[in-house]
Parts: structure tokens; C-alpha cells; sequence
């Protein structure tokens, strides 16, 4: 703004601080955009190990906080849910048909996303929901694999890799039975 | 404000202690608006109003119509029932669904930048122009006024002292 | 075979573009006008050409072509006509077939003035201009297209322009509609109000770029688009209050602003743009600022380009928005393109964009502008701070955050005050030079008067210390401008021998900038009005009644008397309307309607308040929720507005004096006639 007084032009580190903070704000926008761009992590991507603390009368194997790494060498099915999501209560009776069907050989984690604790109870009481469950603490595992909306399913395989994801409720339980399938012997 | 709630729950909280021993086993949303003496919906969205539900973005609670959010309400129902003050309200809310459900990032850590940056600025901004303006209005070598004026607008300063003058008459 | 004549159009549109771009170059390399008349003719062609691929789109969308992808998520069966005509910005790739229509109509209209005395600004116009619209029509052409199909392949339906290998066409029996929310009628002109401002910006914007290119650093460049960037601010500011109102109508929230990042956006280049307004008259007057105008003119782009970008683009949105839009790294090229090409021009050119005269007196009127200034930027800072702040919080923290309401209120509160503070005094300071005793002079009477009503207030409205400064700053506003056409009229009573009405009359028509940027003025202090009253005594309560029984809320008694729900087929609604008695004081003062309406093709639901305005309060009260049961409870929210009414009557005073403001002059050219020629004048060429 200055007018009177001046150099000959722009003082370099003016110029040197105006350049940085474009660039510096592209980066950022740029960066923004690739994650939204990528969205979700991707399938045959090698997932970071995370944990969960699931809902008190949960527990795995006697633990009530569970990690990824605890699971390897099994399929793990990862089902993002919510009580007042009407798309979910389409598919919670099969999955945990399919959860009692593997008897353990395939894991189902059941993530509560934006809930609250005494309606996703009864949620879980109404469909005698047994596969541990808990609540997404946080929102960090939804924003980890950036999920687009409930019901959301994540299939990994005995790697810890990302095989398949599932948008939207599972029609049946046979639908379910051959995305596991894919990865049994 | 918030004070006066404060001893408002405060007050009640005796109350509740009773209610609560008896039927702490199915405290419950039904429960909630069975009661007389429950938390009122004005006292709930007072503190809705303050929170922000990770579904509907940017729309504050206390307004947004969506499932989730009668969910979320009826929490905050329940924990003013229990005696629980705002702040302890918001902090629940806060570690279990994250910094987003607040109207305001929390003032910790790197979040500081978003208070301090801009006043900083802003004072910054402030400093150099009234230096400049220093700069500008010292006095120097005296020029005619009239040779800086611009040809084409001279008419509306002209008209304004113009019309001092006529004011300073009729006085 | 109309689809596939539609996008034809469009992509014969993107190549005459292209060309116009760089056959405007090519003439100045070669200085041949010819080669610059002809990239003219091109630019001239591309409206014609935009406007049919866009009947065609309309054309489509009014007869339920479902198999068009864009026609099927905008419009259904059940919408009105008129609706399926406007749906055509109700999209993403409609909205920007739309925007880039306007662009090809204003460059247009630009292009067609006389350039005799700006012939070497044409082809860098025209080369602006074309670059803006060739990357809008790239974006339709490569990335959105609204023209695309579904097909059927082996059972599969898949989005294409063209027939994929042994694939049918798909027709869905009806589309899902336009978003009930977009429905309204005030949703159906904001939109467009507010790309009319947007857009009008490219003009401006491109004359700075021809000026600092060309290196004609005068004020030729704010003489030439000075009534562009004025209708730019009427769009661009009527659109911003039309948002507010339907905000206020259709969102049932009980206000009409709630500082979403998606407002921040549209709201900071009128920022710029109103800064820029005021800036550019001391350009005018006194040829200084010159370096600070091509700044704020950039910075306005460079915000629309920006904002558009951050909320197109998925960056700002939220998870549950089908964000993956394909054209945020295009689009982010251009957002890079344009900063860094206009900021390296203005650094170039810095230094023969110095001032031609001094300030001389912190308080001349130039001075008080670059306060003016200094405060609009300071609301820009906090603004854009508060958009940006999210992105970096998730990056470095992983941690989302929301930046709300209070963040903005308690920063850009004062900043307000301070702008009010500005306009009541500023119009009383000289160019060049005023000291405290002649300002003291001018406005000690309004000081007085303001001060003597803020005492009244005390007493019989308000304690409220926020509320009694606010009050002050407004009542010093409305009357120190007042005084100013008082006393401009009867000083020209005096020396013309008029009537005072007549003294009046002329004098406005005479200096209609001035006296319709003081008509603004008055509009924003009652807008003020509306502001404090909505921010500062909003009243609400909330809770379920029976048949029969009442809600309180200040002075208002509501009282619940029966709901019905029905559904209308044809129109694809579902109305739940509950009937309420209003009693204030005891006195009964009619019904009101709040309703909830079910939209089955969209499956959502929209909250229509029922609405009471008084120039006192607005009593506005939402449905909340019922009982399925009939003769048990039902929910409402009930608010008491103070005031608000005042946003709305300010925004008719606005429109009056903009509209005074920039209607055309018998000759607008004869007053910039007599600017002297710049020194720094260089050839087209150079």
C-alpha cells in the first residue's frame, strides 16, 4: 500500500514472503484436495495397525480394547454402523449370521460411527449383535479410511491388507459369504 | 451466563441424587421426558447450541433435524439429568466424537494460530499504516494545494467548502 | 441425436474460445489488428454458440430426458416447469454451463464498446477473458459434462457420452429432483445473482491485467470498468442477502447467516470488492493508491476463483457430499495460474504504479478510505484465516475442527463497529486535507442527537453495552449522512434559489455516485439494525404441547390448535402444517402455519417456519416434531427476532441506491475525457 517513501520496486523479502505464502497455501489446498481426491484408503493398501475399545459387555479373547495386529492371520470384516441409520439395520441380521456361521475363523469388528451409547444398545440388543463392537472414540478410524457415509464395510485379509469395500447395506448373507470367501484357502 | 446455569444444575442436583437412586438402572431417553422436573428443552438446546454434529457439518445442534442429532439432544437430556454441567456435557461430547463437535477449536496447542494469528496481523497491518501515515504527513517542502489537485474533481471540493461557507453564514 | 448436438455446440464453443485467445496474442506479436479483430469476432461468437448448447440442456431437462445424467439428478416428473428451467444451475455441471454463459455474455458485451482510445487494451481483454471461459468450458467439456448418458452394457448401467461398444440407451423412469432446499423461489434467483457477481468480476479484473500488461498504468483501467465493478457489487451483494433471506426461510434455523465455510466464500471477495470500491475513487481523485487498487482488484478475483474452487472441488465439504468431483486438480491448476501470473505482473509493474500526489492529513478523506480499507482487510484476515485454519488443523493434526460462529463474532464484531464509526464520519472529511476542528464542526450535531437517543434506548430498551454502542454507531450513521444531504440541499437552496426539494433532487442527480454511496450508507446502518436485534435479544424457547395448551415467549402466547397432514401427489409434497393461535399480551393477533414438508422424490424433508414481521420482532416459529397420534403433543421451536425486519428493509434502500448509483450518465465518457494522458504509455506491443 505504501506509495510514497518506496525503493525502486518490491523489497525482496516482501517479494521472497509473498511468493512463500502462495506457495505455502497451494501446498496446503493441493494436499487437501489429493486426500479428499483419493478418498478412502485404497484396496490393496497395507493398513496401519489401529485399536478400538469396544462397548462394556464386548470383549475379545478377554480384551475389551483390541488392536488390528491382534487379528492376524484372519480375515477381519470392518462394518462402519450407526443406530439411526435405517440402510444398517437392512444388514446387521446377516452379519452376524456370517459371524456366528465362521465361528471365529473370520473376524467381524462392528465400528459405532456417530452415535450415542444408549440408542446403539438397544440397536445392538435389537439384532442380538454378539461380534465385538465398539464406538469410533473420536471419529479417527472413519476419518482415517475417510468412509463416504453408513452402512460402510471394509474387508482385510490375513496380511493386514485391504481387499474390498463394501458402500451400502449387503443384500444377503451369501453376498457377504463370497467377499470372504475370496480370501479363504 | 453460564454461571447462572451452573448453579441452576447446581440447585437441582440434590433433586436428581434421589430421582437417580431410585431408577438409576433404566435411566433412559423415555425416562427423561416422563419426568416433571427433567431438564427442559430450552436448557438442552442452550447447550446444543454450542456443539456441532459430525454428520450435518456447520450446522449447529440444537437446530439440525437429523436423526443423529434428536440422538445427540436426548444425550445431553440425559446428562443434565445426571447433574453434569456444560462444560463436562461438552468434554463427553469432545472425547468421544472429537475437537470438531465444538463451535470453536479448543485453545491448545497448535490451535492457538487461529487466535493469534489474526489480531497479530491485523495490529501488524494497523502499525505500518499509521508509520506510514507519519511518513506521509510530515511536513515538507510547503507545495500549492491546488497544483496536486486533479483537473476533473476539483468541482466536488470546490462545492464543499463552497457549502461550509454558506453554512458558516446562515450561523 | 439433440444430445449429441448440444455437446457439439459446446465443444465448437471451447475451440472459438481457444482461438480468440490465441489469435488476440498472435495480433499483438505480429501487430496485426487484424489478427486482433478477428480473435474479437471469435469472442463475440462464443455467446451465441454457449446460449443454444444451453437450450438444448434446457430443452432436455423440461422434457424428463432422464437417460442425461444431469437431467436425472436435477429434475423428476413431478417438478413445476419453470422449476426444470432453473435446474439448469441447480448441478454442477449445469451451474457452470450457466456461469460460463454469463462470462461469454458479459465479455460479449464488452467487447462490443468503442475501443478507439483503448485499442492496445483489446487484445489482453480478450486474451483474459478467453483463458477464464476456456477453462469453465473445459471443466464441462472434459470433466462435468452435463450432457452425458446412461447406457446399458451386459446389464450394467454405465455414464458415457458416447455409446460404449453393444450398449443401449437407459432411460430411468423418473429423476430424483432438485434438492427441495433449491426449491424456493429465493434459491432460485440467489444462485444466479450471486454468479452475476461473480462473474461481472472477470471485466474489471481483466482491464488491470490489460493495464499492467500493456504498462498504461493510469487510471484509464478504473475510469473503463468503474460502472462494472459497481454492478459486480450489486450482484455480488444482492446476491449474498437473497442467500440470507432464504437461509432465513427454508433452513429452520431461526437466522439467516451461521458463517457456514460455503458463505465465508461468497462473502470474501465482496470484502475486496467493497474495499476496492472506495480505494478506486481515491485513484480517481487524488491518483493515488494506484499499487493498492490492482491489489484489491487481484485479491477479488483471485477470491471468487478461490472460493469457487473450495467449495466446488469437495476440498470444504463434508464426508457425506459425493465429493470425488474430477475437476478439483484442473481447477487447481487455474487457481495457481491466475495467482501467480497476477501477482508476478503487479510486482513487475510496481514501480510505475506509484502515486502522483501525497497524503497531507491523517484525517482527509483519503486517509479515512485507507482505514476503511484497513478494517475491510482486517474482516477478510479473520475470515480467511477461519476457512483455512480447518485444512491446516487436519493436516498437521489429523484432527478436524469447526471453526463457528463465535470465532467470527467476537473478531469481526469490532471490526464492524469500527467501519459503522467510519461511515458516519468519513463523508464529512475533505480530500486532501481536514484537521479535528473542521470534522469536530461538521458532526458535532449528529454526535449529539446519536448520543441523546442512545440515552433514550437506556432508559426504555436496552442495558446492553454491546447493543447501546452498536445503537450509537447506527443513529450517528443515519443521522450524520442525513445531515449531509440536509445540508447539502439547502446550501444549493441558498445559491440557486430553489426549493428545498427541488435543491435536493438536483443535487442528487448531479452527483449521483456520491449521493447514491450515501443512500448505501443508510442501508447499511438499518441492515445494522437488524444485526444487533437478531445477535444481541434473540429470545427462544422450545417445548411439546397438547391440543389447547400455549408456549411463552416474551410478550408472545402460542397456542396449539390443531395439525394436519396431507399429501398432494401432483406436486410430489407431503405437507404436515400445524395451526397456532398468537396472542400478544392477551391480545389475539391472528395464526400462524409452521409446516414440515416431505419431498417423495428426494426423500427429504424442508422446515417452513411460520413467520410473523413486525418492524419491531419477527415472531418465527418451526415444527419441530409431532406426535403421529392425533390430539396428543407436537414440538415447536418458537423464536422472537427483535429488529430483523430492518436487514430486509435495508436491502431495498440498498438496491435503490445502487441502482442510482450506477445508472448510466447521458455521456460517461465525457468526464474521463479530459484525464491526462499517462506518461508511461507504451505500445500494444510491448
Amino acid at each position: 500500500m505504501s506509495e510514497i517513501n518506496q525503493r525502486k520496486s518490491v523489497p525482496l523479502w516482501i517479494q521472497v514472503l509473498i511468493w512463500l505464502f502462495i506457495a505455502a497455501l497451494l501446498v496446503l489446498v493441493g494436499s487437501t484436495l489429493s486426500k479428499r481426491q483419493q478418498g478412502r484408503i485404497q484396496t490393496g493398501d497395507k493398513l496401519p495397525d489401529f485399536s478400538v475399545t469396544l462397548f462394556s459387555g464386548y470383549e475379545f479373547e478377554g480384551k475389551s480394547e483390541v488392536s488390528l495386529s491382534d487379528f492376524a492371520g484372519k480375515v477381519v470384516v470392518l462394518n462402519f454402523w450407526a443406530s439411526w441409520c435405517k440402510p444398517c439395520e437392512q444388514e446387521a441380521a446377516e452379519l452376524e449370521e456370517a459371524w456366528r456361521f465362521y465361528n471365529g475363523e473370520v473376524i467381524f469388528l462392528g465400528m459405532d460411527y456417530v452415535d450415542t451409547e444408549p440408542e446403539a444398545r438397544t440397536y445392538l440388543k435389537k439384532f442380538q449383535i454378539t461380534y465385538p463392537n465398539g464406538p469410533d472414540l473420536r471419529t479417527s478410524l472413519s476419518q482415517m479410511f475417510r468412509i463416504t457415509g453408513v452402512p460402510e464395510t471394509y474387508f482385510i485379509d490375513q496380511q493386514g491388507v485391504l481387499y474390498y469395500i463394501k458402500v451400502g447395506p449387503f443384500l444377503s448373507i451369501d453376498e457377504i459369504k463370497s467377499i470372504i470367501e475370496q480370501k479363504l484357502q | 451466563m453460564i454461571n447462572i446455569i451452573l448453579t441452576k444444575h447446581f440447585l437441582r442436583i440434590t433433586g436428581y441424587t434421589f430421582l437417580l437412586a431410585i431408577s438409576f438402572a433404566s435411566i433412559s431417553t423415555h425416562f427423561a421426558y416422563a419426568q416433571d422436573d427433567i431438564p427442559t428443552d430450552d436448557e438442552v438446546n442452550e447447550v446444543a447450541k454450542g456443539l456441532y454434529c459430525p454428520v450435518c457439518e456447520n450446522t449447529p445442534l440444537d437446530v439440525c433435524p437429523t436423526e443423529a442429532c434428536k440422538q445427540w439432544r436426548n444425550v445431553i437430556r440425559t446428562q443434565l439429568a445426571e447433574g453434569k454441567t456444560e462444560e463436562e456435557i461438552k468434554q463427553y461430547f469432545v472425547d468421544y466424537y472429537g475437537d470438531r463437535v465444538l463451535a470453536e477449536p479448543p485453545r491448545t496447542g497448535l490451535n492457538w494460530l487461529i487466535y493469534v494469528l489474526p489480531p497479530a496481523l491485523i495490529l501488524l497491518g494497523a502499525v505500518w499504516l499509521f508509520k506510514n501515515f507519519q511518513a506521509w504527513t510530515k511536513p515538507k517542502v510547503v507545495e500549492s494545494v491546488s497544483i496536486q489537485e486533479r483537473s476533473d474533481d476539483s468541482s466536488t471540493d470546490k462545492y464543499i467548502s463552497q457549502l461550509e461557507e454558506e453554512l458558516k453564514k446562515r450561523n | 441425436m439433440i444430445v449429441e448436438f448440444g455437446y457439439g455446440v459446446l465443444v465448437l464453443s471451447f475451440l472459438v474460445t481457444v482461438y480468440s485467445g490465441v489469435a488476440a496474442v498472435y495480433g499483438v506479436r505480429k501487430k496485426s489488428a487484424s489478427w486482433v479483430e478477428s480473435a474479437r469476432r471469435a469472442q463475440l461468437l462464443t455467446f451465441p454458440l454457449i446460449s443454444i448448447s444451453s437450450l438444448v440442456l434446457i430443452y432436455l431437462l423440461v422434457n424428463n430426458h432422464f437417460e442425461v445424467s444431469f437431467a436425472y439428478e436435477v429434475t423428476s416428473l413431478s417438478m413445476p416447469a419453470y422449476l426444470k428451467i432453473t435446474a439448469w444451475w441447480g448441478g454442477q455441471a449445469g451451474s457452470m454451463l450457466f456461469w460460463s454463459w454469463l462470462l461469454s455474455m458479459f465479455t460479449s458485451l464488452v467487447t462490443l464498446r468503442k475501443w478507439d482510445r483503448d485499442i492496445e487494451f483489446l487484445p489482453w481483454v480478450i486474451l483474459v477473458s478467453a483463458v477464464t471461459l476456456t477453462f469453465f468450458l473445459g471443466m464441462i467439456v472434459f470433466f462435468e459434462n452435463p450432457f452425458s448418458r446412461f447406457w446399458l452394457v451386459n446389464g450394467n448401467v454405465v455414464e458415457s457420452m458416447f455409446q460404449p461398444v453393444a450398449a443401449t440407451i437407459f432411460r430411468p423412469e423418473d429423476g430424483r429432483g432438485l434438492n427441495p432446499l433449491l426449491r424456493h423461489p429465493g434459491m432460485v434467483i440467489h444462485p444466479p445473482m450471486l454468479y452475476l457477481g461473480f462473474v461481472s468480476y472477470v471485466i474489471p479484473y481483466a482491464f488491470a491485467m490489460a493495464a499492467l500488461i500493456t504498462g498504461r498504468t493510469d487510471d484509464r483501467w478504473i475510469r473503463i470498468t468503474r460502472r462494472w465493478s459497481l454492478w459486480a457489487w450489486l450482484f455480488l451483494s444482492f446476491g449474498l442477502v437473497l442467500g440470507g433471506r432464504w437461509a432465513y426461510d427454508v433452513l429452520g434455523w431461526g437466522g439467516y447467516w451461521g458463517w457456514d465455510p460455503v458463505e465465508i466464500a461468497a462473502f470474501m471477495p465482496w470484502l475486496t470488492g467493497t474495499a476496492f470500491l472506495h480505494s478506486v475513487m481515491i485513484q480517481e481523485k487524488r491518483g493515488m493508491l494506484k499499487q493498492w487498487n490492482m491489489v484489491l482488484i487481484i485479491l477479488t478475483y483471485s477470491l471468487v476463483i478461490f472460493g469457487t474452487f473450495l467449495t466446488r472441488s469437495g476440498v470444504l465439504s463434508s464426508v457425506h457430499s459425493f465429493a470425488n468431483s474430477p475437476i478439483g486438480p484442473f481447477f487447481m491448476g487455474f487457481v495457481t495460474l491466475t495467482l501467480v501470473v497476477s501477482v508476478w505482473l503487479v510486482i513487475k509493474r510496481w514501480n510505475e504504479l506509484r502515486s502522483e500526489t501525497e497524503m497531507k492529513s491523517m484525517l482527509s478523506r483519503e486517509a479515512l478510505f485507507l482505514l476503511n480499507n484497513l478494517l475491510f482487510i482486517s474482516i477478510l484476515v479473520v475470515c480467511f484465516w477461519g476457512v483455512i485454519y480447518p485444512l491446516i488443523s487436519e493436516l498437521v493434526s489429523g484432527q478436524k475442527v469447526t471453526v463457528g460462529p463465535p470465532y467470527y463474532e467476537r473478531a469481526t464484531g469490532p471490526l464492524f463497529a469500527g467501519l459503522l464509526f467510519l461511515m458516519a464520519i468519513a463523508p464529512f472529511s475533505a480530500w486532501g486535507h481536514s484537521t479535528l476542528q473542521t470534522l469536530g464542526r461538521a458532526v458535532w450535531k449528529s454526535i449529539l442527537a446519536s448520543l441523546v437517543l442512545t440515552f433514550i434506548l437506556f432508559f426504555t430498551y436496552t442495558q446492553n453495552l454491546y447493543a447501546l454502542i452498536g445503537f450509537f454507531l447506527v443513529a450517528l450513521a443515519l443521522f450524520a449522512t442525513t445531515h449531509e444531504f440536509y445540508r447539502g440541499a439547502l446550501a444549493r437552496q441558498k445559491t440557486q434559489n430553489e426549493n428545498f426539494f427541488t435543491a435536493l433532487s438536483n443535487l442528487m442527480m448531479r452527483n449521483r455516485r456520491r449521493y447514491g454511496g450515501y443512500i448505501i450508507h443508510i442501508s447499511m446502518a438499518l441492515m445494522a439494525i437488524g444485526i444487533l436485534g437478531i445477535e444481541l435479544f434473540q429470545k427462544e424457547t422450545q417445548g411439546t404441547v397438547a391440543q389447547g395448551e400455549s408456549l411463552i415467549v416474551g410478550e408472545y402466547r402460542v397456542e396449539y390448535r390443531e395439525l394436519a397432514s396431507w399429501g398432494v401427489q401432483s406436486d410430489g409434497v407431503n405437507y404436515t402444517r400445524a395451526v397456532l393461535d398468537i396472542y400478544e399480551n392477551g391480545i389475539y393477533l391472528g395464526q400462524l402455519y409452521p409446516r414440515i414438508d416431505y419431498f417423495y422424490d428426494a426423500e427429504q424433508t424442508m422446515t417452513i417456519p411460520g413467520q410473523r414481521s413486525t418492524f419491531r420482532d419477527d415472531l418465527y416459529i418451526l415444527l419441530v416434531d409431532w406426535q403421529p397420534v392425533s390430539n396428543s403433543g407436537a414440538t415447536f421451536k418458537i423464536y422472537v427476532n427483535p429488529l430483523v425486519n430492518w436487514m430486509w428493509i435495508g436491502s431495498l434502500v440498498f438496491l435503490v441506491g445502487i441502482i442510482f448509483a450506477a445508472w448510466p450518465d447521458k455521456d460517461p465518457e465525457a468526464v474521463s475525457a479530459r484525464v491526462k494522458k499517462s506518461v508511461s504509455q507504451t505500445s500494444a506491443a510491448d
